[in-house]
């Protein structure tokens, strides 16, 4: 039978995997950033997942506003990375896990979550990146995927509710997948921040700790916020928090337990975290 | 439900429906930058490119000055004119510190300061 590892969250700033390409990782500016993934690794590494279930938002590599889902999951049976318009390096593959795609697919459509299904879809730096600060060293990811993507880009954004039930519809899926795999689910995207207006650089580390609080034992207070409060509170791309708080879901009702926790400002325009939760 | 104006949150843009309806054209031109040859090709010429992917004069006119409110005025999305910013080099923080009217240094500097050791109320 299937087991849920845990939860892994991290930022996903696209400059996390510039300093990556010129090995940065030590550099005063990056270390307090990157001290917070070997307990991560060591974790990953003695857990030994075999998938991942990873809610993210694509940033205009995959979706355009011609066709926007509020929910899209993925059901390839791989998923690859490409020019995200600034001509980077392009980032591994992932293989896919088709079978539990749909299953999810099927699970939370009758849980009346009327998702859209991509058999094909590009994956951006929001997926790759925390890839990469997991498993640095790997050739091929050790992994299968499956893609949860949620929009935060155009509003009406879904509510940070809709996304708790979201993740907790997920996990009625992972509960009933009749599979042996090991299963981490991640979050990744925020914390507090603002690229836009002139409120741009904007960073609430009060709203952050409140969230960082709160996630593994009060989840739903985190959905309190309407999601014009949330920008309010954490920028216009703070509510990325909205994939946290869904894979939080994902992890379902056990007690959980922080494995480990890190924070720090800034990182580009970020503030930036990483975070594990495993059954208490 | 009430619909928020766009400046309920201060120098906070949201991009919304109106919003989207408004900047199509020139989202649309940046979702194009994926791609290197259209990103060459509006190098060799920005503003014929952006009358042939049929920008609104106001919007050629706020690329031309780089002037990214003025882009977001006009119904730019930051996760696509990000695109553009990066053919013209630009990082995260020249585009906050142009659109906050701070210095490059100032802008980073005030980041910096978001991260010192202070009391965190309870």
């Amino acid at each position: 039978m299937s087991e849920i590892i845990g939860g892994y969250f991290t930022s996903h700033v696209p400059a996390i995997g510039g300093a990556i390409v010129r090995g940065d990782q030590q550099a005063p500016y990056w270390k307090p950033f990157f001290d917070g993934f070997p307990p991560i690794r060591a974790w990953l590494a003695e857990k030994r997942p075999d998938v991942a279930v990873v809610f993210y938002n694509d940033h205009g590599l995959n979706f355009f506003l011609d066709a926007m889902p509020t929910f899209a999951v993925g059901a390839a049976e791989d998923y690859h990375n490409a020019d995200e318009g600034w001509g980077l390096p392009v980032y591994k593959p992932f293989q896919g896990h088709a079978a539990l795609s749909w299953h999810i697919i099927e699970t939370l459509v009758a849980e009346e979550f009327d998702v859209t299904t991509c058999q094909k879809m590009l994956v951006d730096h929001a997926l790759s990146i925390p890839f990469e600060l997991a498993w640095p060293d790997a050739d091929a990811w050790p992994v299968k995927l499956v893609p949860i993507a949620i929009n935060t880009v155009q509003h009406p954004l879904p509510s940070a509710k809709r996304c708790l039930a979201l993740g907790r519809a997920v996990n009625k899926a992972l509960q009933s997948w009749p599979g042996e795999e090991r299963i981490l689910t991640i979050g990744t995207g925020g914390l507090s921040h603002q690229l836009d207006g002139a409120r741009a650089g904007f960073i609430n580390k009060d709203y952050d700790r409140f969230c960082l609080d709160h996630l593994a034992a009060d989840p739903d207070a985190l959905t309190r916020h309407s999601i014009h409060e949330m920008v309010e509170l954490s920028g216009t791309q703070g509510v990325e928090l909205l994939n946290w708080i869904a894979a939080r879901g994902a992890l379902g009702d056990m007690a959980l337990s922080e494995t480990t926790r890190n924070y720090h400002i800034p990182i580009s325009n970020t503030a930036a975290a990483s975070l594990v939760l495993e059954p208490a | 439900m009430t619909r928020l104006e766009p400046d309920r949150i201060p120098g906070t843009p949201i991009f919304d429906g109106a919003m989207a309806r408004r900047g199509h054209a020139l989202n649309a031109m940046c979702f194009g930058f994926n791609h290197e040859a259209n990103r060459d090709a509006f190098r060799a010429d920005p503003a014929g490119y952006c009358t042939a992917h049929g920008l609104t004069p106001a919007q050629i006119r706020a690329v031309e000055a780089r002037d990214v409110l003025g882009m977001i005025a006009e119904g730019g999305n930051i996760y696509y004119l990000a695109k553009l910013a990066g053919i013209w080099g630009l990082n995260v923080q020249q585009l906050g510190a142009a659109q906050t009217g701070m210095s490059v240094e100032a802008f980073k500097a005030m980041l910096l300061a978001y991260g010192e050791p202070r009391e965190i109320a309870a």
